[in-house]
Parts: C-alpha cells; structure tokens; sequence
C-alpha cells in the first residue's frame, strides 16, 4: 500500500480526524501545554479507551490488534494535524518499539500488554546530553548486581521522561565502547536513584526531561550487549512515524493559511486574489504533497520490509524535515502580523515542526544517512 | 447489449488478433484492418472506428497487442490530438475525411495555437480569418509549431472577430499546409537544436467545411485539444520504442517512429538526467565530497517525492477514485528537478562544464543537460501559469481581477509584432 490507502483505512483516518478535531481543539492544545506534564492522565486514558490507539501497531499475542506501520501512522499523522498532547510517541513508538525489537519473548508478554491497554505510559531514554541520536555516543554505564543491574550516568531529551511509569534506558557495560557492549533496560518511573527534571522546551506540546541516574536498580531488556541493532531499528521507525505526524501538522497549516488568506482583505481584495500569494500556496501544496508521498512510502517500505527502508526513512524524515518547517515559515508570513502573535494558533504548530525537524536528526543527518545507506545497498 | 467484462474483452480481442495479425503486411494496410474491426482505437465510438469500450478497459487490450506484438495504430505526433479534438468537435464530413488517416498514419498534423504576442495567453492570437466570398482567408504567424515541416494539415486557431471580448472573437480551423500562404521555418533554440518551427501564412485559403465547431467557438474547441495535450504530456517521457522484430510492418513503424522523435534527440536532457547523478558523482569522485552529498540527496529526495506523488495520482485513477491535488503537480516539480539537477551536474563537474560537444564530460550530454534544463519551466505552460492553474483551479483560490475579459478585444493593449 506504497500509493494508496484502503478504504477501511481511509474510514479510520475520517473517524479519527473527526474525534480529535473534538477532543484536542486548539484550547485544550493550549491549556494541556501549560501544565508541566504537558498531558492529563485521565483524558488521555478516557480518548484511548475509546480508540484503542496505543494498541494499533502492537501484535495480537501481546494484547494489541496487531496492524501494521501503515494504521499506526495514520493516527500519527492525525495526532500531527490536531498537536494532540499526548504520551503517544514515546510510548508506542519509542517503548514498545524497542521492546519489540530488542526485548526477549518473555520481555515482550510482561511489557507490552500494558501498553497495549494504555495503562502503561512509556518512553525510551536514549540521548544524552551531548544530543547525539546514534547509539555509540552512549556514556550511561550500566555494571552487574546480584540478578540484575545498577544505571549511573544521564540521559536528555528524553520524551514524556518525567512522566513515564516506565522507562526503556539504553546503556552500556564499563570500558565497552562505539556499538559493543550495549544493552536496553528497564527501569520504573520512581526507581530510588532516579531523579527526573522537566527540561524548559521551545516547543510546549513535546515534552522533554533530563534523567540522572544514581545507582539506579534496573532489568536487562532483551540480550545483554546487543541492543546496538534494535536501538537502530527503532531509531528507523521511529524517523518514519515523526514523518508521518509532521505531514499531519504541515497540511493543517497549509489548509489554515489558506483559510485566512481567504478572509483576510486588503487594497479592497481578498489577499488570496493576489497572484503572488497564489503561487506561494501552489508551493506550499507541491512541498506538502511531496513530503506526504515520501512519509506514506516509507510506512510501507517498514510494513513490506524493504532492503532499503533505512535508506527510505531518512528521506522521509529529511524531507518532512524541511517541508514541515518550510510550510511554518510560509503560514506566519501569510497570517502577516497577527501570525506572531501568541494568541494565533499558527505558532503552535511553528513550534511543532522545528522540535520535529531536530528530533532524531534534522535534515542534513539524514540526507548524509540517506546517502550511506544507499552506497551499502549499491 | 451482452455486458462487456475484462474477460470477454480480453478473448475477443486476442481472437481477432491471432486471426489477423500478420507482421509481413504493410503498416497502413494492417491500420486499415485496425480501424475497420475497432481494436485500433476501442474506446472511441463505435461508429467511428472504435468498439464503445470503456476507458478502463482499454489497458486489457494493449495488452494483448503486447502479448502477441501487434503494432497499433499511429501514437505519435499531434494527430493524436487532432484526432482526439475532431471527435468531439468535428463535423461528420471532418471525421469521415480525417479520423482514419491520422489512425493509420497517412496524414500528420501540426498545432497552430501560439503567436509571437502570445504565449501563456493563448486566446489573445491575433492571427485573423476573414470571410472572402465563400472562403476563409487566413494571415499571422504562428511558432513553437513543432512537426510543421512535415504536416498534412494544421489546427489553426485565429481571430474572427475583432468587436467581442477575445475568448469569443476566436475559431477553429484545419489548415492545409501544403498551399503557397504557408511558410514553415525552423526556430533555433538556445541549445542549438531545432525542434520546432515558425510558420508564416499569408493569404492562405481554408474552406468552409474545415471551420470546426461554430464561428466564435474556437477557444472551447482549443480547450479539448490542451487538456488532451496536457494529458498526454506525461508520455513524453516514456515515448514509443518501435520493435526490433523482423517484418514489414515493424519496419515501417521503426521508421515512422525515427521521423517523429528525430527532432526531440535533445528532451532527455532538458530534465536534468537524474539518472545520471550517482554515476557522474562516483565517475568525478564527488561522491566523497559532504557538500556534493548533500545536493545529491535533496535531488534525489525530490525526485522520488515526486514520482511517488505521480504514482499516488495514478493509482487513485486506476481506483476509480477521484484523483486529490497531487495529480496538478508532476509538471511544477519537474521543473525542481530540472534546475536541481543542473546545479548538481554543474558542481561535479567543475571545469568541465565550460565545455561542449566531443570536448565536454559525456561527449556533451553534460553541456547539452545544463543548456536544455531551462525549457523545461517554460514549454507547456511556464511554472508560473502551472502554479494559477494550482491555485485556482485545485486551491480554488480567486482569479485576480481582469482587464481584457470584458473588453472588445480590439480595445485590448497587446504585443505590437514586426
């Protein structure tokens, strides 16, 4: 389904559409933003009780419905287009999915149903403080004790870090360095040792958190020392899911800035009647559309498996990259002054797209990843 | 009337086409044979040489003519456009004159649309056509009218009346080209190829039963002939390769082929020739170079973006589905592309890139590439009309105010032409 969407799923992205344009208008966008958690544990439960979205993409044998990167970006994309504040990323697509990749089958029974409910609010912490998205940059060390393991170190831009119940921490044994040697663990939200700082972001809907680790207890996800691949595996999954939320967030700007370049009138004229802000909208839509191609192909490419999806999602990502913030730029500039105004929604979805262009690498890292993966596969 | 189901289209037609097809025949006789059972063109009506069959039906058959390698019906050049123009417009004199030779290739066709004073504005053509007695007499010039030289006939748009505001002063005419009025003249481009050409007419005679459509009428009849221009553009880039089997009918097709495509050698290259990236890129050794790097893969995230987009279009018309508005946008982007792509030549390149011909990398492709790139935002509508036909047409955004619509069209400034 490279190029096209099937009907049941075309109903689902209707329906979705719809329930979050009601649930997650820009009020609630702006009241949840505020708060330090940045989400509310009964909404969010209430909202995926009655969707059932963290469960998606997690398979049937661990309590979820089992489809694919296909369904599961569609409510990315949806979330994208509404800014829903919710604990969604992290935990379907940044926990589960290391769980899925990394994690042993016993792992798997033990952590995934919970997700899967929506009872179990999730995150991985991978970064640290140098902002490094590869695994090798690791400094977090992770030493043997009695049947499992104590974490010392730090982690930064960790999402949902402060709010997590659990925490997927990648770590590494002493003296290991580059891919060796590392390994996954599991460590709950109120670990003793753990302390977790709400970091101050420029974008108030994605919430970030530093971790510091003080000897904290932790279980080994997975087999020890090899979480180098799974980690990369998630990272690919997880540049193709963002893809997908940020052509979300793109198009709603797009259609917004349309609107108000229909109201808004000037010299006795709708501005919209002015061929120069025709052709920035033709623009806009061509970028858009482009973006959108690259981010539904490169779901598929996960979904068929692909040789070359590593390759597949760094364009996806590099593209919604430069597309998403693009697209922002224009949508200010079309509202004029009102558009830098905090009271206009436009920034909010501004703000979305440059966290989402950095997160997990921005456009010229995965242009060079891009490149890398392709001279492999060549 | 039995339902026609891809089955039973698909054992008809192989029927008639193991019975009939025979490589040894000459091409116009075997199209004569086409034309007569409907297979040459089974989506046209069934009384003029077509089978009724709807359009999504039609790949069925093509792909029996593969099966088997049935040459079809003459595809190239502007008769299918004239053919597709008549159809609709022409009357049954025009059809029964004209439908079948341009289907069997006897007569070849030129477009006689744009002017030196108009371009993006097609219905300002001032070219006129005055009643003198019971004949039209046509003079102007006409350009960028690419197979003029070995045109039959030629569909003439021109201005019939001077006092109506200009999209209801203009008619539809079939010009024939072999008369002394016509002068056909190649026009040089700036890559040194002449693909097209000028035509100078003057006094040329047309008579009444070649006006298609009604007096006043031809801006509608012109509309047909670009939106099935339009349609058919992406073509272009996938254009008939005749086949290399023995036997008179291939043979003849090769040729006809050969003719037609001569003057477009150069169309390739105007895209930029992405194709030639990653090989240029390992060939200069660029391919190690983080600045060349970046380029290359912003080409290339363009380029799939694009053809992904163009595939969404397709398959949502292959669906039955309404297509959305990625299905407006395959020429803009390919005019990204194109300029993306003559940057990325030029910067793996270096010094080689002042040079051309047997001097230059590729024995010129690359000179010819960075030379050509510039048609493409221009020919077939400029990014900058492409970009109004987004807005207003699939944006739905308001046409700016016009000046000439309401006007007499004599009333309306214009290029003053030497």
């Amino acid at each position: 389904m490279k190029f096209s969407f099937s009907e049941e799923q075309q109903e689902f992205r209707t329906n979705l559409r719809r329930f979050l344009a009601d649930r997650s208008p820009t009020k609630e966008v702006r009241r949840l933003m505020e708060t330090e958690a940045g989400w509310e544990p009964e909404a969010w439960r209430k909202l995926n009780a009655e969707l059932g979205l963290t469960a998606v993409r997690i398979p049937e044998a661990y309590g979820g419905q089992g489809f694919g990167f296909g369904e599961q970006c569609i409510v990315l994309e949806e979330m994208g287009r509404a800014l829903l504040c919710a604990p969604y990323f992290a935990t379907t697509v940044l926990a589960a999915g290391a769980i899925l990749n990394g994690g042993t089958e016993a792992d798997k029974k033990a952590l995934l149903p919970g997700i899967a409910d929506g009872d179990v609010v999730a995150t991985l912490a991978s970064t640290e403080d140098g902002g490094a998205w590869d695994a090798a940059a690791t400094t977090l060390t992770a030493t043997k004790s009695g049947a499992g393991y104590r974490l010392n170190g730090h982690k930064s831009f960790v999402l949902d870090g402060h709010t997590a119940d659990t925490i997927i921490v990648l770590g590494r044994a002493p003296g290991s360095a580059g891919d060796a040697g590392l390994s996954f663990f599991v460590v709950s939200g109120d670990a003793s040792g753990l302390s977790r700082r709400p970091l101050k972001t420029m974008d108030l809907t994605r919430k970030l958190a530093r971790l510091t680790f003080d000897d904290v207890e932790a279980t080994l996800l997975g087999t020890e020392g090899a979480a180098a691949g799974p980690f990369a595996r998630t990272m690919v999954e997880a540049s193709v899911c963002l893809a997908n939320e940020m052509v979300g967030g793109a198009e709603r700007l797009r259609e917004d800035a349309l609107a108000y370049a229909r109201l808004r009138v000037q010299f006795g004229r709708q501005i919209a009647s002015f061929q120069t802000m025709k052709h920035k909208h033709a623009d806009m839509l061509l970028e858009v559309e482009m973006a959108k191609s690259a981010a539904y192909y490169a779901a598929a490419a996960l979904d068929d498996g692909d040789a070359d999806v590593a390759a597949m999602a760094s364009l996806a990502k590099a593209g919604a990259s430069d597309t998403y913030i693009q697209t922002a730029i224009h949508a200010i500039q079309i509202h004029g002054g009102i558009g830098f105004t905090w009271d206009n929604d436009t920034h909010l979805w501004f703000k979305r797209a440059k966290s989402s262009e950095v997160l997990f690498g921005d456009a010229h890292y995965h242009r060079e990843q891009m490149m890398r993966h392709w001279e492999i596969a060549a | 009337m039995t339902e026609v189901t891809e089955e039973s289209v698909r054992a008809e037609c192989r029927a008639w086409l193991e019975a009939n097809w025979d490589p040894n025949l000459g091409l116009v006789e075997w199209r004569n044979k086409l034309v007569d059972s409907g297979w040459g063109a089974p989506h046209w009506p069934s009384a003029w040489h077509g089978r009724d069959l709807p359009q999504g039906l039609v790949p069925v058959v093509e792909e029996e003519f593969k099966r088997i390698g049935a040459v079809g019906v003459a595809k190239v050049g502007i008769r299918v456009l004239a053919a597709a123009t008549i159809l609709v417009h022409g009357s049954d004199y025009q059809k029964e004159k004209f439908l079948r030779r341009s289907l069997t290739g006897e007569d070849a066709w030129c477009q006689l649309f744009s002017e030196p004073g108009s371009g993006s504005d097609a219905a300002g053509a001032v070219t006129r056509a005055d009643l003198k007695g019971n004949q039209w007499v046509i003079n102007g010039q006409k350009v960028w009218t690419s197979g003029a030289q070995k045109a039959d006939y030629g569909l003439l748009l021109a201005r019939t009346d001077w006092d109506v505001p200009k999209h209801a002063g203009l008619s539809f005419f079939i010009l024939d080209m072999h008369q002394p009025g016509v002068v056909v003249q190649p026009l040089k481009q700036m890559n040194g190829h002449a693909t097209f050409n000028q035509v100078f007419i003057t006094d040329a005679v047309v008579p009444p039963e070649y006006l298609m459509g009604r007096v006043g009428q031809g801006w509608a009849v012109t509309t047909t002939t670009l939106m099935h221009e339009r349609r058919g553009s992406d073509a272009l880039r996938s254009w008939a390769v005749g086949s290399d089997k023995p036997g008179r009918a291939y043979e003849e097709e090769r040729k006809e082929i050969e003719i037609s495509l001569a003057p477009y050698k150069w169309y390739p290259n105007r895209t930029g020739r992405v194709d030639l990236i990653v090989q240029r890129a390992k060939e200069t050794g660029t391919i190690n170079d983080p600045v060349t790097r970046q380029e290359i893969a912003k080409l290339m995230i363009m380029a799939k973006s694009a053809e992904w987009t163009a595939r969404r279009a397709r398959t949502a018309q292959e669906q039955g589905r309404p297509q959305g508005p990625e299905g407006s946008l395959g020429k803009l982007a390919a005019s990204h592309i194109a300029r993306a792509a003559a940057r990325v030549h030029t910067m793996m390149t270096g010094a080689g890139a002042l040079l051309t011909a047997e001097d230059g990398p590729l024995n010129g492709t690359i000179a010819e590439i960075l030379v050509s790139t510039p048609a493409t935002s221009i020919a077939g509508g400029t990014d900058e009309i492409q970009r109004n036909i987004i807005a207003e047409r699939v944006l739905e955004m308001p046409k700016e105010p016009s000046v000439d619509t309401g006007k007499p069209f004599r009333d309306v400034p214009r290029n003053k032409v030497d």
